[in-house]
């Protein structure tokens, strides 16, 4: 087992919070999105850092997490896709993003 | 001295996303998300992912980066929503506050994991021989947990048929998306005439050869996405019309092909998805190719958006 | 076994139906859908047979690999009895839609038809997968695909402020996704599987089992909208076309809610405590009376049916603390997840019939405005009766799935002596009549000079059947009914018409009332919605960690 470099494990966390702080602070969507795609992306490395540690002569890694995260990436991808389009045709028919309430905002 | 070179990667890491989060300008933001992106890969080469690294660096950075310019550039001139003004300082703290609990608590979650690490390599390399392939991770994902990516599968096809659902509805039956112009003798048409035959034999090659080494059908389908799109953007091509059956087929037929390998193990070998003593390599390519235009179909059309233009008869 | 072969079936005919369905297209997109239906409930009747008549658990491991590198799928009764519930409220969906998602006849292939039946189907095959995986990464990738099908269903008609809806929807929801899957890598990197059934024997408490807890369960709390994390749906049920709302209401929040039993009494057992426990059915409480009050504020009826689904999610996690033993040390399988179980299939039925009652309240009258209802009684006897055995279900007072839930869950908390939760599960029914009271008094008013344009017949005996459904689970679970409780019944009732009277008229001079009015506009926002997700997963963390 592979004594864990801990800059991959700290730093993922610590990109996990900013990226928390970015969605609850930004008011538009898509700087949201960008803070979720930090957060995801974060947490993917964690897990990454965790199939480092799970290394087995030969293999430089535990396999079942890095496949893990082949399959999140993807789903985490499609996610944003289907946000921004949202976020797109929104703004087609409203010109405004924005996610509070029209009239309450 | 490689810890060093893992400092700098870490930290610069942890720069350039709280830039990307904190920039105030969205496109700033944005190149710094993208710059990201790209460093994101070289970690995951640090941390020994090599196929990670390629669906990061394809996917998380390349086709979402690019998503995310497109809609920025679309939002740049109109949003309210940017002219919003962010919440008071009091909640500013407070979210800056919570976000680091969490933080820490993930950051000594971490530190307090057990040694020896738990893992699954030893049971993977104990078990992959009956798979026949050289690839461990193509193990995991069309063999051990191969009901996750059937389901991934599906997952991308609703996703597309998600994006498809917000046309307008006279635009149904339409082509997708708008039509793209720019220079007949420009530099994009140049650039998508002259990289797009180079990027669809690489990424058939790191399709064909994810059997045994890093690589795969998600890598190989988004390369060839992304040179679609390349000619696409460059007004070279257009996108088809939703109603088109051939698009349909082509979409759905990936996933059922993995059902049916399914049924098939289920009949052949007592369960579903389990492969039949020395069919198991056949059967894994024969679903990477079935996989294949389903994923690069999604991944191409989930940038293109959704019909926009009237049916044309 | 051959009962087991059918769990992988559950889950692989609503998807294949959905591809099939949208591959084919025009006409064949809702025949598809149905023959589809018609071959899923078969096999959920097959399963609750094998499940709840001969007591076996089924277990099938896909691919023939074992956890922890393969996947197993599991059903036990409770399971069984999701997956026969789900599939008669899906039923009731499909034949209630019929009319309003067939092809129009002038084009080969309309949007919204295309796109709905699809969407239906995976919803319901991501909700049996969510019912049977035994994995919580698979149970990740049914968290997704339940989000994925959900929200396009919001915006279904294409209007602005759906799609703002959907698009708060998504955010809030994919927030809680990614939490979620933070929680799995920690557990991944501890115990070195995402097996439930193994993470329940490997599982001890310390700060990765916490972190992890509580991380999971905020992010699936943000999916289930449990009070304060509600903020996107209101709007996003109220706005769906009516069968999607009967969608969304009744199945979708069901996943995110399941998975939270899995991982809190399966996956995290030894981990979980009675404190944190009672923070969440403390959440469920403040969301029966919050939500209660400010549905009787609704101008309109749809909003005033979301907000109701808001006080029935709070119903939903009363069951957790009450699993616990009398000395608070151990969360067990007994009638609290029973009680649990059946209250989710029995809101689940109601809350389907009632927002399909309201949509075709609004198709006749063009309005769905409270303060006009006056006439629909007797212009739409079938949908007025069926709005009033749903509330009259969900209120739990007369033999009903509701009731047997209620009486399960009041035992087990004199079992373990918790008596305050046994008040709010005896008052909560009070503040349910109140909204349902309120509605059929406007209902029976006459007015001769109400205009209603026809409904389908189909979709109204569809309804009516969700809400008859609803009553005949009381016969669905072994505890006997017992006798009639008039007392319970008159408290519900005489509270809820002087909450109607109260609330609804005089509201806005009620001090409480009116807080409730700030409270539900400020939490709404973005900005203090997503503190309290915060806010919440820090809470389960302390909460957790003081336990031990």
């Amino acid at each position: 087992m592979t004594a864990l470099p801990l800059w991959f494990a700290l730093v993922p966390a610590a990109l996990i919070g900013v990226g928390l702080y970015g969605i609850v602070v930004h008011p538009q969507p898509l700087r949201k999105l960008v803070s979720f795609n930090v957060v995801g992306s974060g947490a993917f490395l964690l897990f990454g850092a965790v199939a480092r540690r799970g290394a087995a002569v030969p293999l430089n890694g535990d396999p079942v997490p890095q496949a893990l995260l082949i399959t999140g990436i993807v789903v985490a991808f499609c996610a944003s896709a289907l946000a921004v389009m949202l976020i797109l045709q929104l703004h087609d028919r409203s010109g405004d993003t924005s996610l509070e309430p029209a009239g309450e905002a | 001295m490689i810890d060093a070179l893992n400092a700098g990667i870490a930290l610069l890491l942890l720069a350039l996303g709280a830039y990307a989060v904190m920039a105030k300008d969205v496109f700033a933001a944005l190149v710094g998300y993208i710059a990201y992106g790209l460093l994101l890969t070289l970690a995951w080469m640090q941390l020994r992912g090599p196929d990670v690294a390629l669906t990061e660096a394809a996917i998380g950075g390349g086709l979402t980066g690019a998503m995310l310019i497109a809609a920025a550039t679309r939002l740049r001139d109109r949003d309210a929503a940017a002219r919003a003004p962010m919440p008071g300082i009091g909640a500013r703290v407070l979210a800056a506050t919570l976000s680091a609990v969490v933080a820490s608590a993930v950051a000594w979650s971490v530190a307090s994991l057990p040694e020896p690490a738990a893992t699954l390599a030893p049971q993977t390399l104990a078990a992959m021989p009956a798979l026949e392939v050289g690839n461990p991770v193509t193990a995991v994902l069309l063999g051990f947990r191969a009901l996750d990516t059937l389901l991934e599968a599906i997952v991308v096809v609703l996703a597309l048929i998600g994006v498809w659902s917000l046309a307008p509805d006279k635009a149904w039956g339409g082509r997708l998306g708008r039509l793209q112009h720019a220079q007949p003798d420009g530099m994009l048409a140049y650039a998508a005439r002259i990289l797009a035959p180079i990027g669809i034999v690489i990424g058939m090659y790191i399709f064909w050869i994810g059997a045994d080494l890093p690589g795969g059908k998600f890598q190989g389908a988004t390369l060839l996405a992304a040179m679609w799109l390349l000619v696409w953007m460059a007004g070279l091509t257009d996108a088809p019309a939703v109603d088109r059956r051939w698009l349909r087929a082509m979409l759905v037929a990936g996933p059922l092909a993995f059902v049916a390998i399914g049924v098939f193990g289920a009949v052949q070998a007592g369960a579903f998805l389990a492969y039949p003593a020395g069919l198991a390599k056949p059967l894994i390519i024969v679903i990477e190719i079935a996989l294949m235009p389903t994923l690069t179909l999604v991944l191409a059309l989930v940038l293109v958006g959704p019909p926009l233009r009237e049916p044309e008869r | 076994m051959a009962a087991d072969a059918l769990l992988p079936a559950v889950v692989m005919v609503p998807f294949g139906g959905a591809l099939i369905a949208f591959a084919l297209g025009g006409r064949w997109t809702r025949l598809t859908a149905y023959a589809t239906i018609a071959t899923g409930t078969a096999i959920a009747a097959c399963i609750a047979r094998a499940s709840l008549a001969d007591g076996q658990t089924l277990v099938y491991h896909v691919g023939g690999w074992h956890p922890p590198l393969g996947l197993a799928l599991t059903a036990n009764a409770l399971a069984a009895a999701m997956i026969a519930g789900v599939a008669v409220v899906v039923c009731g969906i499909a034949v209630f839609a019929h009319r309003d998602f067939g092809q129009p006849h002038a084009v080969r292939e309309a949007r919204a038809p295309l796109v709905f039946w699809p969407l239906l189907l995976a919803v319901w095959g991501a909700l049996d997968l969510a019912f049977v995986s035994n994995d919580l990464f698979t149970l990740y990738v049914a968290l997704e695909l339940l989000t994925f099908g959900g929200v396009p269903l919001v915006c279904l008609d294409g209007r602005a402020e759906t799609l703002r809806a959907a698009l708060r929807y998504a955010l809030f929801a994919l927030t809680g996704s990614i939490l979620y899957l933070a929680g799995c890598v920690m557990l991944y990197g501890a115990y070195g599987t995402l097996d439930i059934t193994l993470l329940g024997a490997r599982v001890r408490p310390g700060v990765v089992a916490w972190t992890a807890t509580t991380m999971m369960t905020a992010g699936l709390l943000a999916k289930t909208a449990l009070f304060p994390l509600h903020l996107w749906l209101p709007p996003a049920h109220a706005g769906a076309p009516a069968a999607a709302s009967a969608a969304l209401s009744a199945l979708v929040i069901k996943g995110s809610w399941f998975v939270v039993v899995r991982v809190w009494y399966d996956a995290m057992a030894s981990a979980v405590t009675f404190a944190s426990a009672q923070v969440l059915a403390a959440l469920g409480a403040a969301a029966i009376v919050f939500a209660s009050v400010t549905a009787l504020r609704q101008p309109r009826l749809k909003l005033l049916v979301a907000y109701s689904t808001l006080a029935q999610i709070g119903y939903l996690f009363l069951m957790f603390p009450l699993a616990f033993d009398a000395t608070g040390s151990a969360i067990m399988h007994g009638a609290a997840l029973q009680g649990g179980v059946l209250q989710a299939l029995s809101h689940a039925t109601a809350k389907a019939a009632m927002f399909m009652a309201a949509g075709l309240v609004y198709a006749a009258l063009g309005h769905d405005r409270i303060a006009d209802l006056g006439g629909v009684a007797r212009a739409m006897p079938v949908t007025t009766a069926t709005f009033a055995l749903s509330g009259i279900a969900l209120m739990g007072v007369l033999p009903s799935g509701a009731y047997v839930a209620k009486k399960l869950m009041l035992d087990a908390a004199d079992a373990s002596g918790q008596w305050w939760w046994g008040v709010v599960l005896k008052g909560g029914a009070a503040f349910t009549a109140g909204y349902v009271i309120h509605v059929l008094y406007r209902a029976l008013r006459p007015n001769t000079n109400v205009s209603v344009a026809p409904v389908p017949r189909a979709s109204e005996l569809a309804a009516l059947g969700l809400a008859i459904a609803s009553f005949l689970l009381a016969f669905a679970g072994t505890t006997a009914i017992g006798t009639f409780d008039l007392g319970g019944t008159l408290v519900a009732v005489g509270g809820g018409a002087l909450l109607a009277i109260f609330v609804a008229s005089k509201g806005s001079r009620v001090p409480g009332v009116a807080l409730c009015g700030d409270l539900d506009r400020a939490l709404r926002r973005w900005t203090p919605a997503s503190l309290f997700l915060l806010l919440l997963a820090t809470a389960f963390g302390v909460a957790l960690k003081a336990g031990h």
